[in-house]
C-alpha cells in the first residue's frame, strides 16, 4: 500500500463545512440531512418537497461559488457509459433500500453513535473497496 | 422559513463537498483503493463533520424544538436488518464502480457535463425501483 494525493488539510475544511451545514439544517428544520433521503423524498414525496428541491439546488450552487471565488474544481469521471448507468442504478436503489448513504448514515448516523448506520457505513466501505480491487479505479 | 435554511444549508453542504475534493470521483476511488495506492482523505472529510455535528446536534437535541419546525424529526429504526446490509452493500458496489455517492453526483451537475446528468437520472430511476422493492416486497 502507497498512500498518494492525501490532502489531510482540504478534506478535513470541507468535512467541518458539512458538519456546520448538517447541523443548520437540523437546528433549523429539525430533519437530518441524508442527501438520498433528501433526493428521493423530492420526486418520491409531497412533504416537504420545496424544501427538499431547494437544498439540492443548494448543492448545485456550492460548486459554482466556490469556482467563482477563482478556485479551479478538478472531477475527472472516467467510466463507460454502461457502468455509469449501472452504477447510478445500484447507487440509487442500493440507497433506498438502506435508507442512506455517506451523509445519512455516514455522517448523521455516526454522529447519533446509531448501530444501525456505523453497520451500513462498513458495508458500503467494504463493498466499495472489494468491487475497486476487483474492477480496479 | 425553512425554504432558505435548506437553500443555504444545502449551499454550504456543496462548498464543503467542492473544498474537500469528494466532488472528484477518482478521489472518491483513491480512498477505495486501499490496497493499491491509497488517498485517505475520504475519512478526514467524516472525521471534520462528525467532529461539529455530533457535539453540536446532542447539546440542541434537547432543545424542545427546531427553530422553523415543529419537532426534531429522528430516526427510530435501529434494526440492522437484510434491507440495511443488501442496500447498503448495493450502494458500495455502485460507489466503487464510479465514485460517486449522492450528494456530490447531484453537486456535479453543476459542472454540466452528460455523463453526470446521466449518472443522476438512473440514480433517481434507482430511488424508484428501490421504492418499490420497499413497499412491495411480497412482489419480490
Amino acid at each position: 500500500m502507497n498512500i498518494i494525493n492525501f490532502t489531510p488539510l482540504s478534506a478535513l475544511t470541507g468535512g467541518l463545512l458539512i458538519g456546520f451545514a448538517v447541523f443548520l439544517f437540523f437546528i433549523f428544520n429539525g430533519r437530518l440531512a441524508g442527501v438520498s433521503s433528501v433526493a428521493s423524498d423530492s420526486f418520491l414525496k409531497s412533504t416537504n418537497r420545496i424544501d427538499n428541491l431547494l437544498f439540492l439546488l443548494g448543492l448545485i450552487i456550492g460548486p459554482i461559488l466556490y469556482s467563482l471565488s477563482g478556485n479551479e474544481i478538478e472531477s475527472v469521471l472516467t467510466n463507460s457509459l454502461p457502468l455509469i448507468i449501472i452504477g447510478g442504478l445500484l447507487v440509487g436503489v442500493g440507497t433506498k433500500i438502506a435508507n442512506g448513504c455517506t451523509s445519512g448514515h455516514g455522517v448523521c448516523g455516526v454522529s447519533r453513535f446509531s448501530i444501525r448506520s456505523i453497520v451500513a457505513t462498513i458495508s458500503f466501505i467494504l463493498t466499495g473497496v472489494v468491487t475497486v480491487l476487483i474492477f480496479g479505479v | 422559513m425553512t425554504k432558505l435554511s435548506s437553500l443555504i444549508s444545502g449551499i454550504i453542504f456543496g462548498f464543503g463537498l467542492t473544498i474537500s475534493g469528494m466532488v472528484n470521483p477518482q478521489k472518491v476511488l483513491g480512498f477505495l483503493n486501499i490496497f493499491d495506492a491509497w488517498d485517505p482523505s475520504l475519512i478526514f472529510v467524516m472525521i471534520g463533520a462528525i467532529l461539529i455535528f455530533s457535539p453540536l446536534h446532542f447539546i440542541f437535541k434537547r432543545k424542545s424544538r427546531p427553530f422553523f419546525a415543529q419537532s426534531f424529526i429522528i430516526s427510530s429504526n435501529n434494526d440492522i436488518d437484510k434491507n440495511l446490509i443488501l442496500g447498503a452493500s448495493l450502494f458500495g458496489i455502485g460507489w466503487g464502480l464510479v465514485g460517486f455517492c449522492p450528494g456530490p453526483a447531484i453537486s456535479a451537475i453543476s459542472f454540466s457535463n452528460t455523463n453526470v446528468y446521466l449518472f443522476v437520472l438512473f440514480m433517481f430511476i434507482g430511488f424508484f425501483l428501490g421504492n418499490i422493492f420497499q413497499t412491495k416486497k411480497h412482489f419480490i
